[in-house]
C-alpha cells in the first residue's frame, strides 16, 4: 500500500534527522577538543624545545655518556612497535590509519625473523591487536584524548623498561602527526635507541660554544636528562595523536552531518513522489468510478469534465461531484 | 646586564619574567645566580625555587629537574631555564591535598623509615606547604 510505503519513509527521515543532531553535536564537540589540544600541544612545546637545547649545550660542552638509553644495535633481534590511537572510534580513518602502519611493521618484522612486541596506547588498538591474537606487551588507554604528562610519563617508563631490560634492541612509535586542521598523517619514527647527543644537538638550537659548568657532572646530567627526554617525546606525540584525533573525528562527523542531509533531501523528495503518486492514484479511481456512474445513467456525452467546466456544483447531481471533491458534505 | 627567568613544566611555562636573582638548590647544594653568571647546567632537588624580582620573592615549588644558565645573548640578557616535570607557583597548590599527601607519607615511614617511594612524597608535600605558607 502507499501508505504503508509512507510512513516508512517519514520514519527513516525522522531517524536520519535524529542521527544528523547527534553527528551535528560530536562535530561542534570535537571542533572544540582541537582547538584545545592544539593549544596544549603549543604549551608543551617549550619544555620539549628547551630539553633538547640542554642536551645541545651538553654536547657542546662535551658530555660523553654510556646510558643504556644510547645503546646502538645494527640488527636488532627483537624491536618494540608502540602503538598510539584513540579510545573511541567515529573517527573517520584515524584508527584504521595507525593500526595498518603498525601491523605493517609487525610485518615486516616478522619476515625479516625479527621477534616483536606490542605496546598499544588507546582502546582501539588494544582491541584490534588482541582480535588477531597479536601478543600484546602493555596496554595503556583511558587519556587518549587529553593525555598528561603522568600518562606520558607511565608508559615512557614501561617502553624503556622494555629497551633497557626486555630484549627490545629497538624501540617503533607509531602514532598520527598533527600537520593541520585539515591534514594528518600516520608516521613511524624510531623511538629508541636514542640518536647520540651529537645528533641531537643538530637538532637544537646550541647555545653557543662557551665553556659550560656542571653540576654535578656532565656525564651525570645527561643520565638524569636523557629519561625526562623520551618522556618529553613520548607526550609530544601523545599530544599530537589527541590533536589528530580530534580533527579527524570533527572531519568525520561533518562528512556524517553532510549525508544525512543529503539524505533527509533525497527522502524527502520520494516521500512527495509517494505521496503524489497517491493522490494521483485515487483521482484516477474516483474519475473511473464517477465515469461508470454516469455511464449508468444512459448518457455517454454526460463527462464529469462537462459538469466540471459548466456548472460546478448542480444542486441535482449533487452526489457524485461531492465525491470528486473528496468531501462528505458542504 | 639582566636576567629573564623561565620555569618549564612539560604542560606548560609555569613561569616567565625578569629578575635579578634566582635561587635553587641542585643535588650539590644551594646556587643562586644572578645577571652575567657562567654558562651551568645542574640537576635541581626537590625543592623550592626562588625568584628575586623588583617587587619581592615568587616562590615555586621544583620537584626534580634541571637549571640551565646559557651564555648572555646579543643583548646581554642572561637566560635562566628551569625544567621540571611539576613547577607551580603558590595559587596552584593545592594545600589540603599536600597536607593528606604528607600525613599518608608520615604514616608510610612510621611503619618503614626508609620507603623511598614515601621520603621522596614527603618531600614532595613538604616543598609545596612551604611554598604555599609563604605566599
Amino acid at each position: 500500500m502507499a501508505g504503508a510505503q509512507e510512513r516508512v519513509l517519514r520514519r527513516r527521515i525522522g531517524s536520519t534527522q535524529n542521527m544528523k543532531k547527534i553527528t551535528r553535536a560530536m562535530e561542534l564537540i570535537a571542533a572544540t577538543r582541537v582547538a584545545k589540544a592544539q593549544a596544549r600541544a603549543a604549551e608543551a612545546r617549550p619544555y620539549a624545545e628547551r630539553i633538547t637545547g640542554v642536551i645541545a649545550d651538553l654536547a657542546a660542552g662535551g658530555a660523553e655518556v654510556n646510558h643504556p638509553l644510547l645503546a646502538q644495535v645494527d640488527d636488532p633481534a627483537k624491536i618494540a612497535v608502540v602503538v598510539i590511537a584513540a579510545d573511541r572510534g567515529l573517527a573517520g580513518a584515524f584508527n584504521s590509519a595507525v593500526i595498518k602502519a603498525a601491523e605493517r611493521e609487525v610485518a615486516a618484522a616478522r619476515s625479516e625473523n625479527r621477534d616483536y612486541a606490542l605496546v598499544t596506547v588507546g582502546r582501539k588498538p588494544a582491541d584490534y591487536f588482541r582480535f588477531r591474537n597479536y601478543p600484546i606487551e602493555a596496554e595503556f588507554s583511558g587519556f587518549s584524548d587529553k593525555p598528561t604528562f603522568e600518562d606520558a610519563a607511565a608508559v615512557a617508563a614501561r617502553v624503556s623498561d622494555l629497551f633497557t631490560n626486555g630484549g627490545c634492541e629497538r624501540i617503533l612509535l607509531v602514532y598520527t602527526r598533527f600537520i593541520s586542521m585539515g591534514s594528518q598523517e600516520p608516521v613511524v619514527r624510531r623511538f629508541l635507541p636514542l640518536e647520540s647527543a651529537e645528533t641531537m644537538a643538530t637538532a637544537g638550537e646550541s647555545g653557543a660554544t662557551a665553556g659550560f659548568e656542571f653540576e654535578p657532572g656532565a656525564a651525570q646530567v645527561l643520565e638524569a636528562l636523557l629519561p625526562r627526554y623520551v618522556e618529553a617525546r613520548l607526550f609530544a606525540a601523545m599530544l599530537d595523536s589527541a590533536a589528530s584525533e580530534h580533527a579527524s573525528r570533527q572531519r568525520a562527523m561533518k562528512s556524517a552531518t553532510d549525508n544525512a542531509e543529503e539524505l533527509i533531501t533525497t527522502l524527502t523528495r520520494k516521500i512527495n513522489q509517494v505521496r503524489q503518486d497517491a493522490i494521483t492514484t485515487e483521482i484516477m479511481e474516483i474519475i473511473g468510478g464517477a465515469e461508470a456512474l454516469s455511464e449508468d445513467r444512459g448518457d455517454p456525452e454526460d463527462l464529469l469534465l462537462d459538469h466540471l467546466f459548466s456548472d460546478p456544483f448542480p444542486k441535482h447531481t449533487g452526489a457524485h461531484v461531492r465525491h470528486v471533491l473528496g468531501h462528505d458534505s458542504y | 646586564m639582566s636576567l629573564s627567568v623561565e620555569l618549564v613544566s612539560p604542560e606548560r611555562v609555569a613561569f616567565s619574567g625578569g629578575a635579578e636573582m634566582v635561587v635553587c638548590r641542585t643535588t650539590a647544594g644551594d646556587i643562586a645566580f644572578q645577571a652575567g653568571h657562567i654558562p651551568f647546567i645542574g640537576v635541581l632537588q626537590t625543592h623550592p625555587v626562588k625568584v628575586i624580582g623588583e617587587d619581592g620573592e615568587t616562590l615555586i615549588a621544583v620537584h626534580q629537574g634541571f637549571v640551565e644558565v646559557s651564555p648572555p645573548d646579543a643583548e646581554g640578557v642572561t637566560h635562566i631555564t628551569v625544567l621540571s616535570d611539576v613547577a607551580e607557583l603558590a595559587d596552584s597548590i593545592d594545600v589540603d591535598r599536600a597536607s593528606a599527601a604528607k600525613e599518608r607519607a608520615e604514616e608510610a615511614l612510621r611503619a618503614d623509615s626508609e620507603d623511598p617511594e614515601a621520603l621522596s612524597a614527603l618531600q614532595r608535600a613538604e616543598v609545596r606547604l612551604s611554598v604555599a605558607e609563604a605566599a
